[in-house]
């Protein structure tokens, strides 16, 4: 990443001489840009500040002011953090446990042709689903607590975990496989030093799209049957017409959303240093 | 003893059907060298994959120290055309892959590729990924990985042809050096002629396809040899035209 940031730097001073060329902004360093982004944010903020004052009536839109008022009060009073943390854990646990099924269940069809064939159409029937329409389903089984709501997560990641996975392995060159063959590879050491590792970067390309995925079954599960939660924040705000508080639980989904999404990021470029190509 | 009898394979089905390689049939001494030379695309690929198991013949049968070869065959090195490194592994991890699958302790399995690192010319570059290697080193990782475990046969694939012409002189000569020393069977496919003359006591010429036996010289010429030297000889140059000679037949056929 410092590589990266010190060559936009390089870049901005060797076009520092025709900056006034429009090219110039474009090429801002990432600190530089971090400001103009910020600034572009508070603007919009205004924006909404001022519809909010003079155009539109503030029931439908609520304010940034009202809506930080309404963040700081759940702050105070700490009932924020029972909310956040009801929804993070749910997250986490349907994340894992539907990233363990899938990749198990990716790497199992993809070294066993037979049973992926046999699979095959079962398996795209029921990825062809929109999975959310089971959350009845799951509560009914899992009841009203947190279960359903992993439940639920778990079911959304899966089917992506499971289907990267296993293009992942499909991919894997056969001719390395056959090298280490030669060399005495037993069949889990195949698995473990050749195909595990070669399928990473699609595993993590599962893992990475379907992590938004675990918030999402989370927050319907919370909306549809739930006593706490930032997706229960939302529904309550909704029928009780509170429009600051619905911005306001939509604020701190937003935030760890992108919070998560940097963390597998930070991860996957971590596991795959052997990617980067050094000339 | 390595014996192929009566070797054919066919690829495909139907419209498609390919008959790479028919009726071949060769024995090849323990500890001697051989080069297989033929045009491109002529099933010498082929065969070398049918000697390490990787193919099953259509027809006829490998048989590999007595034993017909139906799996992998664990006694060969095999250098294909690809490196076949592993991408994630760095230069010594890649190096060591063989004994590390056989369970040699990381000390151990280190020491000794480091040796090989030392042989093929690539201190410095330990820690470095494939991806960050000329075609060339990655080879001469290849080499030294196939070297490590001890294969008693090698399977060479046209191991030397993406390096330049100094460095495959200087492979050619730690080859016939570690051949010396540990007198492995080497079956070699190469498009050079000059190149398997100066390897090989045998050069086996296959038709175009589908690969037939054409035609079968025995090279006579002294060991050790000086790999810099010895295409001078007037000895290597009579095997050299001879061979040529009947070569030049299949290409020229090629052309018509």
């Amino acid at each position: 990443m410092s590589e990266q940031t010190a060559l936009e730097n390089a870049k901005v001073r060797a076009g520092a001489p025709d900056a006034d060329q429009g090219g110039g902004l474009a090429a801002a360093s990432t600190p530089v840009m971090a400001v103009y982004q910020i600034i572009f944010g508070i603007i919009l903020l205004l924006i909404w500040q001022a519809a909010a004052t003079w155009l539109i009536d503030p029931f439908f839109i609520s304010s940034p002011t009202a809506v930080l008022a309404r963040l700081w009060e759940w702050t105070a009073d700490g009932s924020i953090f029972l909310h956040i943390w009801a929804t993070l854990y749910a997250t986490f646990l349907g994340f894992f446990i539907g990233s363990v099924a899938g990749v198990i269940g990716g790497i199992w069809l993809g070294v066993s042709p037979f049973v992926s064939r046999l699979l095959n159409p079962y398996i795209w029937a029921f990825n062809a689903l929109p999975k959310v329409a089971l959350a009845p389903l799951l509560i009914l089984w899992f009841g009203l607590g947190i279960e359903s709501k992993v439940a639920l997560a778990a079911v959304l990641v899966v089917f992506l975990v499971f289907v990267n996975t296993f293009s992942g392995v499909r991919e894997v060159d056969q001719d390395l496989i056959d090298g280490v063959r030669l060399m005495k590879a037993k069949r889990s050491q195949i698995l473990m030093k050749v195909i595990l590792p070669s399928a990473m970067s699609w595993i993590f390309v599962g893992l990475k799209s379907a992590l938004p995925f675990a918030l999402i079954g989370v927050i319907i599960g919370e909306m549809i049957a739930s006593n706490r939660g930032l997706g229960y924040l939302v529904q309550r705000a909704g029928s009780e017409f509170d429009t600051a508080g619905a911005f306001a639980a939509l604020t701190i989904i937003a935030v760890i959303a992108a919070i998560l999404n940097e963390l597998v990021q930070a991860v996957q470029s971590r596991l795959e240093r052997w990617k980067v190509v050094n000339r | 003893m390595i014996e192929l009898q009566g070797i054919g394979k066919t690829f495909g089905a139907g419209a498609s059907r390919v008959r790479a390689v028919t009726d071949v049939n060769l024995e090849i001494k323990p500890r001697s060298v051989v080069a297989l030379i033929g045009p491109s695309g002529c099933g010498k690929s082929t065969l070398l994959n049918m000697v390490a198991g990787l193919y099953r013949p259509s027809n006829g049968q490998v048989i590999y120290d007595g034993c017909s070869v139906s799996d992998v065959n664990t006694d060969v090195g095999y250098m294909t055309q690809k490196d076949n490194l592993l991408p994630w592994r760095n230069v010594l991890d890649n190096i060591a892959l063989p004994l590390e699958l056989t369970g040699v302790a990381r000390e151990a399995r280190y020491k000794q590729a480091r040796e090989l690192i030392r042989l093929v010319g690539l201190e410095g570059f330990e820690d470095k990924f494939p991806s960050s290697l000329s075609g060339g080193m990655r080879k001469r990782v290849s080499l030294a990985r196939m070297l490590l475990y001890r294969p008693k046969t090698l399977l060479l694939d046209e191991p030397f042809a993406a390096l330049d012409a100094q460095l495959r002189l200087a492979m050619h000569d730690l080859l016939l050096k570690l051949w010396s020393e540990q007198q492995q069977t080497i079956i070699l496919v190469t498009h050079d002629l000059v190149e398997a003359v100066t390897l090989a006591d045998r050069v086996v010429v296959f038709t175009k396809r589908p690969a037939m036996v054409a035609m079968d010289q025995t090279v006579d010429l002294p060991r050790p040899r000086d790999v810099r030297e010895v295409r001078f000889t007037k000895a290597f140059h009579d095997i050299h035209n001879s061979i040529w000679d009947r070569l030049r037949e299949e290409y020229d056929e090629d052309k018509v």
